[in-house]
């Protein structure tokens, strides 16, 4: 029998974070998420220079730019850049780019848009500043949807 | 017990109430000082465990001092408990600061004052000025004893203002110090910030437009007084004994400018309107104008 992805499959990639997580207690996840923002990746350098190629992350309160590359076999692959002084924001596109990157397109696109909702930090960050990951979410979703090669 | 007041800067000495402010060389003197406890409060939640002033302990203004539920402050109860966990005494003279200009520090400061908590100062230019300083930074975890703060009700009478006291004081000063850009009506929120919370755009009648950062100077402190003057009295046209009310989206910006009019200049009656543009822009048949005059004061039937 074929499994048949449904609108709603979390990728285990993302299923692991968001464990990680839920099984802190509340007081040690903002812990969590400053390693998720001390551990960004780095933009590859053939970035440098093109502003252009980013999208800017409208629903946070910080500068927050992403690029979406999806290759010849559909695999996405997700980048970000975050000031140092904005940790919450960096450490919601570290997140992303870790749990996105290496999905393939229908995988990606099969991520819940709450999401960020799921992975109990509503609490510690407080929703408004939450909005801005699922913000995020939804934007390279959009482009992932855009470069997608096969229909 | 109180700690003595920064008479070390000329600059303060020009202000109503000189003794509100720190610089960080004051500061950096007196850390670790029985009755002085310093308190960070950030517009990021995780920007203090990146590293903050030795001893400081963070006050988070989202999930600390806003009721999870109701669209509002802590009361007694909880500010007294919040006060307890953090280590801080009624009597304890209280440094606040933060990121953006000290943006929330204020924020945290007036709400603070709606407790009746006496003594509570700003570090001025706040985290980024102290950073640039190159004053001690560390990400050790503060360890405070646990105090026992008392339960006191707050006031809002005298420091907050209520969309309907809003409604009544207009044809009196009103001060938006939002960007222009929200002041006649092209956005909803600041440049840069999500277009979020209010329905509609513009600004409350009569309002004179004069965004926060006015009042910073190039390091990041607050400007001397006789270019607050300028800029406040002389061409906002405030002036003493006037009730004054500052509004801003959700009452953080307009906590900085409060604390200036308070403070600084010395206005006695200056409240700050915390439902701001959230709420006054999704109200329901309150008056409105757009474009970048102030406007008038619609006709009352």
């Amino acid at each position: 029998m074929i499994e048949r992805m449904t609108e709603t499959t979390l990728p285990a990639s993302l299923a692991e974070i968001r464990d990680e997580f839920l099984e802190l207690p509340e007081s040690e996840r903002l812990q969590l998420l400053l390693e998720f923002s001390n551990e960004l990746p780095a933009v590859p350098s053939r970035y440098d220079g093109h502003q252009e190629l980013f999208e800017q992350v409208l629903e946070c309160q910080s500068p927050v730019f992403i690029a979406i590359e999806v290759d010849d076999d559909d695999r996405v692959a997700m980048f970000a850049t975050a000031p140092r002084e904005a940790p919450t924001t960096r450490g919601f596109a570290s997140i992303l780019v870790q749990g996105l990157s290496g999905l393939t397109v229908d995988e990606a696109l099969a991520v819940p848009d709450d999401f960020p909702e799921s992975i109990g930090l509503r609490r510690a960050v407080s929703p408004l500043r939450l909005s801005g990951m699922t913000g995020m979410l939804a934007r390279a979703k959009r482009q992932i949807r855009a470069k997608r090669h096969s229909s | 017990m109180t700690v003595e007041f920064d008479t070390s800067s000329p600059k303060f000495a020009e202000y109503a109430e000189p003794g509100r402010l720190v610089t960080g060389e004051w500061l950096e003197a007196r850390l670790g000082q029985p009755g002085l406890v310093v308190v960070e409060s950030d517009e990021d939640v995780l920007l203090y465990e990146t590293g903050h002033i030795p001893g400081a302990v963070k006050v988070d203004w989202h999930t600390e001092l806003n009721d999870p539920v109701v669209r509002d402050y802590v009361d007694g109860k909880g500010f007294a408990e919040l006060l307890s966990s953090k280590g801080i005494s009624r009597d304890d003279t209280v440094v606040i600061y933060g990121d953006k200009n000290n943006w929330w520090a204020a924020y945290a400061l007036w709400v603070f004052s709606l407790f009746g908590h006496e003594d509570v100062r700003l570090l001025d230019g706040g985290r980024d000025k102290w950073i640039a300083e190159g004053r001690p930074i560390t990400t050790e975890p503060t360890v405070r004893e646990r105090t026992e703060y008392p339960v006191v009700e707050r006031d809002d009478s005298l420091l907050r203002a209520y969309k309907d006291d809003v409604l009544a004081h207009l044809g009196n000063p009103l001060i938006d110090v939002r960007s222009p850009e929200e002041y006649n009506g092209s956005r909803t929120s600041a440049p840069a910030y999500p277009e979020e919370g209010a329905l509609r755009a513009g600004h409350i009648p009569t309002a004179k437009s004069v965004p926060w950062a006015r009042a910073v100077a190039e390091d990041g402190g607050f400007k001397p007084r006789a270019e607050l003057d300028a800029i406040y009295r002389d061409e906002a046209g405030l002036s003493d004994g006037e009730p004054i009310i500052a509004y801003c989206r959700i009452g953080e910006r307009s906590s900085h400018t409060w604390f200036v009019l308070k403070h600084l200049l010395g206005f006695e009656n200056v409240r700050n309107y915390d439902g701001s543009w959230t709420e006054w822009g999704s109200a329901v048949r309150v008056p409105i104008v757009t474009g970048d005059d102030p406007g008038e004061v619609p006709g009352r039937s």
